[in-house]
C-alpha cells in the first residue's frame, strides 16, 4: 500500500543472501524467496545475488543491501522477518532491530585479515567477471610471465605451510615435483575435509570456487603438471555445484584448457567424489582413492612429489593451501610473509565450531590467541555457561583446559603444549562435557575410520575402547594399560590416523582426571572379568 | 592330443548381471561406458550407479567388474570399504545424522537417541514404510550451526528435536511421486 514512490524510478537495490550451505542450513533459500516475492508485492524491483558467506555464521542468513554508503547487515533473517524489514525501509539501509550497520564495520568482521578469504562474501561465485573485478587472476597473469623455478621459490619465500594440519612447506614440495622428470604430473587438490570442526574448505569452494581453480593452475604452471584433480568428500554437494560450474566458465573463457590464455600451456582439472571415508584425508590414501581402489595409507617413502598418483610426480595440497597461492603471486611474497610470526607466515582461516555464541570463521594473521577467538570474537559458549575444554585440530587434536587458553595460533606454540594446529578448527565444550566419554569417542571413531593397513591403529583403537570402558568403570589400574596401549599407537602406526589419537585421549586423561575416576572400583572383579559388561557404568556392577 | 574323452564343462560362474532387472543392467552398462575410460574410473561409476539406483546391487559387482578389467574381489572391497555405498536398498529418503564432536557439544547425542527412537531404527535401518533409512555420518562442516544432519542432499543446521520431527514427518508424507 505505502509504496515508496522512489523506488519505482531508482535503480533496482542490489541485495545479498548468501547461498552457503550453513546459511541455506538455517534457511537462506526461504529468505530469498520471500524478499523476491514481498518486492514483487510491492511493485519493487531488486536485484538478488547469491554470494558465499562472510562467515558470521551465527548472523545466517545475513541478508545485506547495498547502498551509498556500502553494504549494510541485517541478520538472522528469517522469512518472517521479511514484511518488516520493507516497511523499516531496510532497501535504504535504514535502522531495524535487526540491523548491524555496515558489514565491514561489524565487530566479528572488522578486525579480521582476509587474504585468502578476501572475496568470500562479497562477490557472486558463480560470476567470473566479479572475481576478475576483485583482483581475480591477477596471480596467475603473473605467474604466466615466470618460469616455474621463479613461481616455487615465491611460494618459498612467502613462507606457505600446508593448511591442512601437517603444515609441511609448501615451495618444498612443489620443488620436489619441479625436479622430478616425468611424461605426466599432477596437481590434487585434498578437499576432503573431515575433521569436525572445520568447515574452511567448504566456505572457500562455495563462496570463492575460482581461486582454488587459480591456485591449482599455478601450481601446475610451477612444476609442470597438466592435470589436476579436487577430491571432494561426498558431504559438500554444495561446494560440487559450485566447483563445476566455477570450472565450465573457466574453461570456457580460456583460464583452463589446453591453451590457458594463448600461452600454449595446459591444465586441466575436474572433481572426484570421495565417499565417506576420513581417512582419505591422509594424502597417499587420498591418491589410493583416486586410483580407484580402497583407501588405504601407503608406505612413504616414496613420497607422493616423486611417485603420487599412478606413480606419477604429484603435488598434493590442501584447499586453503592452494587457495592462498593467487594472492602470494599477486601481491608478492614479501606481502604475505609480512602477516605472521615465527615460522607461522601469512594468515590462518579459523572456524569457531561447536558450543559457542558467535560461532564462524576467522581469518587472521598468526599469533591471535586462543583466549581472543573463544571470547573477543566468539562471545562465550552458546549455552551462557563455562568453558571447559576446547579441542583444536579436528578429532585428533588435544583438548585444552582453560589454563591454556593463552596459547597462540602458531604451529610451533601448539605443539609445544602437546596440542596441534591441524586445519584450524576450534570445537567449544561447556562445563556439561565428560571427558572420559569424549576420551571414548576418540578411540571409537579411530576404530570406525582405521584403514587397517597397520596394526596399532585397526587393533589398538578397539582395545582402546575397551581399555577405557574399563577405566570408566572403576578399574584404575587399566590407566596403566591406556597410556602404554597409547605410546604403541603413538610410535607404532603408518599415519597420523592411529598415530595421533592418542592427543585427544591422554590430554582428556592429563587435564581432566576427575572425570575418569566417577566411578567406584568393583573391588570384587578382576579387570578381566568385566569385559562383556564393560560398557555399562559400575553401578550395575553388583554391589 | 587325439583320444581324450570330452568332459563337459559344468559354468562356476553365472551370466554377468543375473540378478539384475533390465533398468538396473541398463543403468550399470550406462554408467561403466561413459566412465570407464577414465583413469581410476571405479568411484566414478559406483557414485553413478548408487545416485540413480539409490545402491550398488550385489549383482551389479561382476558386471562392473567385467567392464572395468578388475576382480571382483576388488570391487567388493571398494564398495565395503567406503561408508558411503550401500549394497542394499535405501528408503525413499536417507538422513545422515552427524556425530561429530562440534554436534556433540550441542546436543548431537541426544538428538542421535531421539532420531532412532522415533523412526524405530537404529543406523543402517530403514523405517517399515519405507520412506527413510538413517546413518551415521562423521561431520557435515556445519559445526557453527550444529546438531545437523542432512536430508538426502539437504542439510539442515540447528536441528531441535521438533525440527526433527518436521523434517520426518515431511519425508513420510505420502502423495509423492518417485
Amino acid at each position: 500500500m505505502s509504496h515508496d514512490s522512489t523506488a519505482h524510478s531508482s535503480p533496482p537495490v542490489t541485495l545479498h543472501v548468501p547461498r552457503d550451505a550453513a546459511a541455506l542450513s538455517v534457511g537462506a533459500e526461504a529468505t530469498a524467496h520471500a524478499l523476491l516475492t514481498e518486492a514483487r508485492r510491492r511493485g519493487i524491483s531488486i536485484n538478488l545475488i547469491r554470494n558465499g558467506s562472510r562467515g558470521m555464521l551465527s548472523f545466517e542468513p545475513l541478508v545485506e543491501v547495498s547502498t551509498p554508503a556500502g553494504r549494510v547487515a541485517y541478520g538472522p533473517v528469517t522469512a518472517a522477518d521479511v514484511p518488516g524489514l520493507f516497511e523499516a525501509g531496510f532497501l535504504h539501509g535504514r535502522p531495524h532491530p535487526l540491523a548491524h550497520g555496515r558489514t565491514e564495520e561489524m565487530d566479528y568482521f572488522k578486525q579480521q585479515e582476509r587474504l585468502t578469504f578476501a572475496r568470500v562474501g562479497l562477490t557472486d561465485p558463480r560470476s567470473l567477471e566479479d572475481y576478475l573485478a576483485h583482483r581475480g587472476y591477477r596471480g596467475l597473469t603473473h605467474a604466466l610471465a615466470l618460469d616455474p623455478a621463479a613461481i616455487v621459490e615465491t611460494i618459498s619465500a612467502s613462507g606457505l605451510r600446508g593448511r591442512g594440519g601437517a603444515a609441511f612447506p609448501a615451495g618444498i614440495k612443489w620443488k620436489t615435483v619441479l625436479g622430478a622428470p616425468a611424461a605426466q604430473k599432477y596437481v590434487v587438490c585434498n578437499a576432503d575435509e573431515g575433521d569436525s570442526g572445520t568447515f574452511s574448505d567448504r566456505m572457500l569452494m562455495e563462496g570463492d570456487p575460482f581461486v582454488l581453480i587459480e591456485g591449482m593452475t599455478i601450481a601446475g604452471l610451477a612444476t609442470g603438471a597438466t592435470r589436476g584433480y579436487i577430491y571432494l568428500r561426498w558431504e559438500y554437494p554444495d561446494a560440487r555445484v559450485a566447483l563445476e560450474a566455477a570450472i565450465a566458465s573457466a574453461m570456457a573463457a580460456g583460464y583452463l584448457g589446453a591453451d590457458i590464455l594463448g600461452s600454449g600451456r595446459r591444465f586441466d582439472l575436474e572433481v572426484r567424489m570421495g565417499a565417506g571415508a576420513y581417512i582419505c584425508g591422509e594424502e597417499t590414501s587420498l591418491l589410493e582413492s583416486l586410483e580407484g581402489k580402497r583407501g588405504q595409507v601407503r608406505f612413504k617413502p616414496p613420497l607422493p612429489a616423486l611417485k603420487g598418483l599412478f606413480g606419477q610426480p604429484t603435488v598434493i595440497n590442501n584447499v586453503i593451501t592452494l587457495a592462498s597461492v593467487p594472492i602470494i603471486m599477486d601481491r608478492g611474497a614479501d606481502y604475505y610473509q609480512h602477516f605472521g610470526l615465527g615460522r607461522s607466515r601469512g594468515t590462518l582461516p579459523l572456524q569457531l565450531a561447536g558450543n559457542i555464541k558467535r560461532g564462524g570463521l576467522v581469518e587472521k594473521a598468526f599469533g591471535i590467541t586462543l583466549r581472543e577467538l573463544l571470547y573477543d570474537y566468539g562471545g562465550g559458549s552458546l549455552s551462557g555457561r563455562p568453558i571447559r575444554a576446547v579441542q583444536v585440530g579436528g578429532p585428533l587434536g588435544a583438548y585444552l583446559p582453560e589454563s591454556q587458553f593463552d596459547t597462540p595460533i602458531d604451529y610451533e606454540a601448539f605443539t609445544a603444549v602437546g596440542g596441534m594446529l591441524g586445519h584450524g578448527g576450534i570445537v567449544v565444550f561447556d562445563d556439561t562435557v565428560d571427558m572420559g566419554t569424549q576420551a571414548r569417542y576418540a578411540m571409537e571413531f579411530c576404530a570406525t575410520e582405521s584403514c587397517g593397513k597397520c596394526t596399532p591403529c585397526r587393533i589398538g583403537s578397539t582395545r582402546g575402547v575397551e581399555v577405557i570402558d574399563r577405566l570408566l568403570a572403576g578399574h584404575r589400574d587399566q590407566e596403566h594399560l591406556l597410556r602404554d596401549l597409547c605410546d604403541t599407537l603413538t610410535h607404532g602406526s603408518l599415519c597420523a590416523l592411529g598415530g595421533l589419537t592418542p592427543y585427544p585421549v591422554l590430554s582428556a586423561l592429563n587435564h581432566f582426571p576427575e572425570d575418569f575416576l566417577r566411578s567406584v572400583p568393583p573391588d570384587a572383579a578382576p579387570p578381566g572379568a568385566a569385559q562383556p559388561g564393560a560398557a555399562q557404568p559400575a553401578a550395575a556392577a553388583p554391589a | 592330443m587325439t583320444g581324450k574323452p570330452t568332459r563337459r564343462v559344468i559354468p562356476i560362474q553365472r551370466e554377468v548381471g543375473d540378478g539384475l532387472d533390465s533398468r538396473e543392467r541398463a543403468t550399470v552398462a550406462a554408467a561403466c561406458g561413459r566412465l570407464k575410460a577414465e583413469a581410476g574410473s571405479l568411484l566414478p561409476v559406483l557414485h553413478a550407479v548408487q545416485s540413480a539406483l539409490g545402491h550398488v546391487p550385489k549383482a551389479a559387482v561382476p558386471m562392473i567388474a567385467g567392464e572395468l578389467n578388475l576382480s571382483v574381489a576388488e570391487v567388493h572391497g571398494v564398495i565395503s570399504f567406503y561408508h558411503y555405498f550401500r549394497t542394499t536398498p535405501a528408503g525413499r529418503h536417507v538422513v545422515h545424522v552427524c556425530r561429530a564432536e562440534a554436534c556433540q557439544a550441542v546436543g548431537a547425542t541426544a538428538l542421535e537417541a531421539h532420531a532412532k527412537r522415533l523412526l524405530g531404527i537404529d543406523y543402517h535401518g530403514t523405517t517399515a514404510d519405507g520412506a527413510v533409512s538413517l546413518e551415521p555420518v562423521y561431520c557435515l562442516g556445519n559445526c557453527a550451526l550444529g546438531p545437523s544432519v542432512m536430508v538426502d542432499e539437504r542439510l539442515v543446521g540447528r536441528v531441535t528435536t521438533g525440527r526433527f520431527d518436521e523434517l520426518m514427518s515431511d519425508c513420510r508424507a505420502p502423495a509423492e511421486s518417485s
